[in-house]
């Protein structure tokens, strides 16, 4: 017997526009312990869905159904991955759950609990279905949280820039559902006591690498300690988003007495740590600009990655 | 030139924001308020000057919640409606129902001019709360008059009852006005709009090319209070618009009182097309871009001119107030090396 049967862990994913075309090729060529058995789509003359047949890989056009009707290839798989949309993914999750499949959610569904692979992924392993947030909590949780673990952080904003050619109908439609899953996994997972996320869609023209801006107020904290926090978090992220890096050095101000002024909370007295980043995709599938969508295929990786080798050791 | 009143729209206490970094009183804003009440103005616009939700360490904290100023300022509203401001990305549907319940009337939906169909959600929602509905499609000097009406056609399409031409860098010049505003005319059956900025002195000039173009509703702050060179003056565009029997309803007198006895004498940094104000129109930045760029510029030692050529360089819109430290950190480091 092959000894890499024993190690890989059978794999659907969910959705064949970008992300889900991203992921299997990245699933293909960068994770060994990940196979992919099988691509689910709704347009037999789907590009990823045409992708994934000349790379070797089962294919249906009749949804979920066409996964869950296939006995085999259902058998085999062990974790799903959902790119398809907040609306089509409470019925993948019941049908999926029935079948004892675990579930990577890359839609805002946000059934399960949010998971930023470096903040808190450990916490979360053994539930049936976890969220990815957004691309723009992907990249600025991890500096939040990484804050959080040394200092109080009252309030963490982030600013993600990205370019319009990387947003698509879906993202475009819901624009509010990553401003709102944002600021909440702000909260929830980086640990500030109060999250606001913006997005703006830059039209430019050679596309601009997503960008994204964290600012946070703390309580005043050792500055080279919080420095050193950021550029080890910056690195662990990039571990499994190679293009993710900081543009500047961390900016601290310090705010005395009275402080910064934030209506309907008083007066808050804090560090300003401001947090300059930038997030260059893999160009696997989609063009090297759009670190966001990459940022989120790549965590998501991730976070398959390491729920299979959970299971393997069960 | 539209049969129909032209609709006056006042910006003073919105785009005026932006000048005073959000620090109006609530006292401030009333006095302001009610004068141009007694003058008639048809809309008063209120919200943090990047919109409703704008709070935040990017673009200010406002001294007030906006709950305290539309509230404020609709208890001495007789005869004006209230208008709000919302960018897609900074505020949600949340935000517009807030509004909503405190009574605001009409509700502007901002987004950069090639970025319409993420107002979708938010044009379908007003409209579901029977409110007045604006697109307002921002920097809309960047893109072919041609591209800026299928984006406003978006609009329309989403159920907005009128669509502007949002000239947020104050970088239009005279026949694009014109050209803009009349193939809106032609291709839309909505109501067409005109927002502008002073920043190349063109303030009045251009917002009289709208009205003759055929816009429906224009834009204007008492003392040109707004960001950079502050918008069209509205006192200004007043005494035009009387002296070239163009009906507005709106009475000059209290306007004039207005910018000289209230609003002028807030202005800490003068509304003016100085140096750095024109170069926004001159590079085509945004004009809220102004009051951070002047205080990054300082922070870390440089020229502010500098930073708003590079900002148009790299192409930066409105929203993106974090590349402006980006840019200056980026200034800095080439000085010293």
């Amino acid at each position: 017997m092959n000894t890499s049967e024993n190690t890989t862990t059978g794999v659907a994913i969910l959705g064949s526009g970008n992300i889900g075309t991203d992921l299997l090729i990245k699933i293909q060529e960068k994770c060994p312990s990940l196979h992919v058995e099988m691509m689910v789509g709704i347009d037999p003359d789907s590009d990823g869905l045409a992708k994934a047949r000349a790379r070797g890989v089962k294919t249906t056009h009749e949804g979920i159904d066409g996964l869950i009707n296939d006995t085999d290839v259902l058998e085999r798989t062990k974790i799903v991955f959902d790119a398809t949309s907040a609306g089509a993914h409470a019925r993948h999750h019941e049908l999926l759950t029935a079948h004892g499949k675990r579930i990577v959610d890359l839609t805002p569904a946000a059934i399960g609990p949010y998971v930023v692979p470096v903040a808190n992924l450990k916490e979360h392993i053994d539930q049936p279905n976890v969220n990815m947030v957004t691309c723009g909590g992907q990249a600025t949780i991890p500096i939040i949280w990484a804050l959080s673990q040394l200092t109080e952080v009252f309030y963490g904003e982030i600013v993600a820039s990205i370019s319009s050619r990387s947003a698509g109908p879906g993202t475009r439609a819901n624009i509010d559902e990553f401003t709102v899953t944002t600021s909440r996994g702000i909260e929830q997972v980086g640990g500030a006591q109060k999250g606001k996320a913006i997005i703006i869609l830059n039209p430019a023209d050679p596309p601009l690498i997503m960008r994204d801006t964290v600012y946070a107020l703390c309580k005043p904290a050792d500055q080279d300690k919080l420095a050193a926090a950021i550029k080890d978090v910056v690195k662990e992220v990039a571990l499994y988003v190679p293009g993710y890096r900081l543009v500047q050095e961390p900016v601290f101000e310090l705010f005395d007495e009275p402080g910064i002024f934030i209506p309907g909370t008083g007066h808050v007295t804090c560090l300003k740590v401001s947090t300059f980043l930038e997030v260059e995709g893999a160009g696997d599938y989609l063009p090297k600009y759009a670190g966001n969508l990459d940022i989120m295929t790549s965590a998501a990786m991730r976070v398959g990655e390491i729920i299979a080798k959970r299971l393997q050791a069960l | 030139m539209t049969d129909q009143k032209l609709i006056i729209n006042d910006c003073t206490l919105r785009d005026g924001m932006h000048a005073l970094a959000h620090q109006y009183t609530v006292d401030q804003m009333v006095e302001i308020a009610k004068k141009l009440d007694e003058a008639k103005i048809d809309l008063i616009e209120v919200s943090h000057g990047d919109g409703l939700n704008g709070n935040s360490v990017n673009y200010g904290f406002s001294r007030h919640t906006e709950e305290e100023y539309i509230t404020a300022v609709r208890d001495v509203l007789t005869h004006s409606k209230l208008a709000a401001l919302l960018l897609p990305g900074i505020g949600t549907r949340e935000d517009i129902k807030m509004a909503k319940d405190l009574g605001v009337d009409t509700i502007r939906i901002a987004t950069h001019c090639t970025e319409a169909d993420i107002s979708r959600q938010h044009i379908e929602y007003a409209r579901s709360l029977d409110m007045d509905v604006v697109g307002f499609l921002m920097m809309a000097h960047m893109i072919p008059t041609s591209q800026l009406v299928e984006q406003a056609k978006l609009m329309e399409s989403y159920g907005a009852h009128c669509v502007y031409v949002t000239d947020s860098a104050g970088a239009l010049l005279m026949h694009e006005t014109t050209e803009k505003i009349t193939a809106m005319r032609e291709n839309l059956d909505v109501q067409i709009g005109f927002h502008n900025h002073h920043n190349l002195g063109l303030g009045v000039a251009n917002t009289i090319l709208a009205i003759e173009a055929g816009a429906h509703r224009v834009d204007g702050s008492v003392a040109g209070m707004g960001a950079g060179a502050g918008n069209c003056p509205l006192e200004v565009l007043i005494a035009v618009t009387e002296r070239m029997n163009i009906n507005t309803g709106v009475d000059l007198y209290p306007l004039m009182d207005a910018a000289d006895k209230l609003v002028r004498p807030l202005q800490q940094r003068p509304v003016q097309t100085d140096g750095n104000a024109l170069m926004l129109g001159y590079a085509g930045v945004y004009s809220s871009f102004l009051l951070h760029t002047e205080r990054a510029a300082k922070l870390h030692d440089v020229d502010p001119r500098d930073i708003l050529v590079e900002l148009g360089n790299r192409r930066m819109i409105g929203g993106q107030e974090d590349m402006i430290v980006d840019v200056a950190l980026d200034l800095k480091r080439k000085k010293t090396t």
